[in-house]
């Protein structure tokens, strides 16, 4: 029983429960990945869930966010129960591990960003390809690559979230055409930004069909 | 234009929980919405401040949630609707008007929205604020998505109007910050100038007055209780012998951990929206058709004893649980994973729980933590330094007893300039006891915004009572840590703010503080010298650090400052501005071996590091190289 007489979503939700999972450190722009998602997934008639991080977490700590797509009430996703994983870093990336599952498909940012004890020699960073050789060997499948590069070569560095999320729009793992998605994009975004943004989605779309950059189990 | 002033009826936009909430305020036709930023709460505020730029709503961010909630209380006595947003631990701040606010009643509708925080994901405890509806003996809603958060909104209103009394609406993080789809209904207008009509013997509560109120609240009560009988958002779903009784996000764990489990035909499942009072007939009817309920609810027991009670009423004997070993805890933040777990448990099915794969296991070394930091060019850090060196020099020990902001982070090594907190406004009169029990010499620390929150009073007791410490205050200028909302000592303000600037230098000279010391923290010679006169006098002293936010003031200039600093020479043995300073623009190259660096992408210019280390230059000037 509804509690408000909502109209019925112009389409179903998918018969398949799909659970994404965002992560990345403050002023990556996760958090306006996962909107966009979300509004995209609501233009294409689904009931998407989405919850973020605020507050403290982003005075250069780890941002994470969801997105929840399918027949499920929940905005939150447990460990194990992440069906796609987007690292925005490649630490963080390999920390959504206890996220994934057997067939996860995680897609990476190889670039790093040091935090702070790594930076002062009180940790140490571990090795970015041993970090995604382990990871490769535990989830469905992996697609790195360097999306920070990506970003600065579309003309605009904080473009990271825009190159993740064209990669994403091409694996074809999404219920939402990538049509949708970039035109939430299009109307989300300031003028002066949009050229480059546009770019940063197709230079990432090209990343996740260059078969280099995948590792499947 | 604000998002929320736009769209048709019927239209579904994906809103945040405190839009939503603010959308539904806008459809019920507020008139004035009253907060003080507190996370998760702020964006109700933020929302409401632009739109209050762009149409005739009246907002305020009021210098702390009593205030907030009594600017409202007046203003819906004059029959406007208000609605007055805090998080939970701000609503312990306005308790004493809301206790008898209640006793009083009011016009207007008037939502007050506590926003709680379960795992204290921004916060200094995770209380259960649901109790605050049964103190005050208000009607109180809980909204699980979005979705319900506008409708539960829009009917607060009413139900306020209709009983006289305020509405709890009480939400956790996870509802405030989740993104869902909200239907739109129409926007209503507002009314117009309102107006106070006499009524001292209902309005001012004196003893004689407030007993009769008490039996007027007790009423509404009464009427609040069969209400929430019928109400819409008590909905039970599914057939069988077992139950679940749930409320908030909890609830959207418990259906889907249902579905999920296939106990769809098994357990019948009653999610509560209408909290308190709580329907006894309602629940007692449910707990006569079930065995046993398991009761799902973050934190505290509190629908598990509500029940409880009902059941020994009706003389039942079902098995009710909810909180206990092997159970639900009454700590933290749930999520899907575990209620299905428990819900498995409880009713004895199968459930195939993921085994979770742990990253440090699989990569066999631990990962490095990312703790929050003070921004590179924060003001806060170059204060922070100042006093430590000073101390340092004198060679005495400082006692910290600091306040709640961005600051607070200073907890942290290397800086490590925070010793006790309790709450907003403590810093000042903890500092007075701990000096008066110690001697010892005590630097307290607060931030602008909580200064005027609630460090006044604290500032006059001390100043009255001739204690002895140092007070810091961090002015940057605006309220930080929640995303830079104005307060009446702003220096940096969102376009077009009307509000008048009250000097926080004129506040503190005329509560009678004598000895005075005003730097700006990026002028480290002078800061420092005034830093160590500060310490060394005795009596109550006030130190007032003057430096914009830097993070804020870039965002509204939107520009970057242009120079950029280097390490020009080798560093050899020295660490000082690791061990006392850390600013995350420097690090170490090739881990704790290598030569220090600053990163000049993220160097914010400041130049305060340039004037106590020789190694360090501008770019440009000692040239690219170095030794
Ligand atoms: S937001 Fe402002 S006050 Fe807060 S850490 Fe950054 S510079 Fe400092
Ligand atoms: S000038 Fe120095 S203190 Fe300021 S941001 Fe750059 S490195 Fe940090």
């Amino acid at each position: 029983m509804a509690l408000t007489q909502n109209p019925e979503p112009k389409t179903q939700n998918p018969k398949e429960n799909l659970r994404i999972f965002l992560t990345g450190v403050g002023g990556q722009g996760t958090l306006l990945a996962s909107r966009l998602l979300g509004e995209a997934a609501l233009a294409a008639g689904y009931n998407p869930m989405v919850s973020e991080t605020h507050g403290m977490a982003q005075r250069g700590g780890i941002v994470v966010s969801t997105v929840i797509l399918g027949d499920l009430q929940s905005p939150l996703i447990s460990a194990g129960e992440a069906d796609i994983v987007l690292g925005f870093e490649a630490l963080e990336a390999f920390r959504a591990l206890d996220r994934c599952h057997a067939k996860t498909l995680v897609i990476a940012n190889t670039a790093t960003q040091v935090p702070y004890p790594v930076a002062i020699g009180q940790a140490r960073y571990p090795s970015v390809a041993q970090m995604f050789q382990r990871l490769a060997a535990q989830v469905g499948a992996l697609l790195a690559f360097d999306a920070g590069a990506l970003a600065h070569k579309s003309g605009s560095p904080l473009a990271v979230n825009m190159v993740l999320l064209g990669a994403l729009a091409a694996t074809d793992s999404l219920p939402i055409p990538a049509q949708d998605i970039l035109s939430v994009i299009c109307t989300r975004t300031k003028e002066k930004f949009l050229a480059s943004n546009l770019q940063a989605f197709d230079l990432g779309a090209a990343a996740a069909r260059d078969p280099g950059n995948w590792q499947r189990r | 234009m604000s998002e929320l002033l736009t769209g048709s009826a019927g239209e579904r936009r994906l809103f945040l929980g405190n839009e939503a909430i603010v959308r539904g305020a806008l459809e019920a036709g507020v008139a004035l919405v009253t907060t003080y930023p507190g996370t998760p709460a702020s964006e109700i505020g933020d929302r409401c401040y632009g739109i209050s730029r762009q149409t005739d709503l009246q907002f305020e961010f009021s210098t702390n949630e009593k205030v907030a909630l009594e600017v409202a209380a007046g203003a819906s006595a004059c029959g406007w609707r208000v609605l007055c947003a805090m998080k939970h631990v701000g609503l312990n701040v306005a308790a004493d008007a809301l206790m008898t606010l209640a006793y009083v009643g009011v016009k207007g509708g008037m939502v007050i929205v506590s926003a709680d925080d379960p795992s204290l994901f921004s916060s200094q405890n995770e209380q259960d604020n649901r109790y605050y509806a049964k103190l005050a003996g208000l009607p109180m809603l809980e909204p699980a998505t979005p979705e319900e958060a506008k409708a539960m909104t829009l009917a607060a209103f009413a139900l306020s109007e209709q009983l006289k009394v305020p509405v709890l609406l009480r939400t956790t993080t996870r509802v405030n910050h989740t993104r869902g789809p909200v239907t739109l209904g129409e926007l209503a207008a507002r009314p117009g100038p309102g107006r106070f009509y006499k009524d001292p013997f209902h309005l001012v509560m004196v003893p004689a007055v407030a007993r009769q109120a008490h039996v007027r609240l007790l009423a509404a009560q009464d009427q609040a209780r069969a209400l929430a009988e019928t109400s819409v958002f008590n909905e039970i779903s599914g057939a069988g012998a077992w139950g679940i009784v749930t409320s908030g996000v909890a609830g959207t764990y418990a259906a889907d951990a249902l579905t999920e489990l296939g106990l769809t035909g098994k357990v019948r499942l009653l999610k509560l929206g209408f909290t308190h009072p709580l329907p006894a007939t309602l629940l007692g009817d449910f707990l006569a058709q079930v065995s046993k309920v398991l009761v799902v609810e973050e934190l505290e027991p509190y629908l598990e004893d509500g029940l409880k009670a009902i059941a020994q009423d009706r003389g039942l004997s079902l098995t009710i649980r909810g909180k206990g070993p092997g159970l639900f805890s009454r700590l933290y933040e749930y999520h899907p994973g575990l209620v299905r777990e428990v819900v498995a448990r409880f009713f004895g099915v199968a459930s195939e729980a993921p085994v979770p794969l742990v990253p440090e296991k699989i990569l066999e070394q631990p990962l490095p933590d990312r703790p929050p930091n003070l921004c590179a060019g924060c003001p806060h850090r170059a204060m922070y330094y100042a006093v430590k060196i000073a101390l340092k020099d004198l060679g005495v020990e400082g006692i910290f007893p600091t306040d709640i902001g961005c600051y607070t982070l200073g907890l942290l090594p290397p800086l490590s300039m925070a010793d006790y907190l309790i709450c907003m406004g403590s810093s000042v009169s903890t500092a007075a006891g701990i000096s008066l029990a110690t001697g010892q010499k005590v630097v307290a620390f607060i931030g602008d915004s909580t200064f005027f929150h609630s460090g006044l009073p604290a500032l006059v007791n001390a100043v009255h009572h001739k204690h002895d410490f140092l007070l810091v205050i961090l002015d940057n200028g605006t309220t930080a840590m929640t995303g830079h909302q104005p307060h009446p000592g702003v220096s940096l303000m969102p376009p077009g703010y009307p509000g008048e600037h009250v000097p926080i230098v004129r506040v503190v000279k005329a509560l009678g503080v004598e000895q005075l010391w005003v730097v700006n923290p990026f002028k480290y010679k002078e800061s420092l010298a005034a830093t160590k006169e500060a310490l060394t006098a005795s009596g109550i002293r006030v130190l007032i650090s003057q430096a914009p936010c830097h993070l804020y003031a870039q965002r509204l200039s939107g520009k970057r400052r242009t120079a950029r600093f280097q390490v020009t020479k080798s560093c050899g043995e020295c660490r000082d501005c690791l061990d006392n300073f850390g600013c995350p623009a420097m690090y170490l190259e090739k881990g704790d071996a290598g030569q220090l660096q600053i990163d000049q992408e993220l160097c914010s210019g400041c130049a305060f590091c340039v004037q106590w280390c020789e190694n360090i230059r501008p770019v440009g000037v000692a040239g690219k190289g170095k030794e």
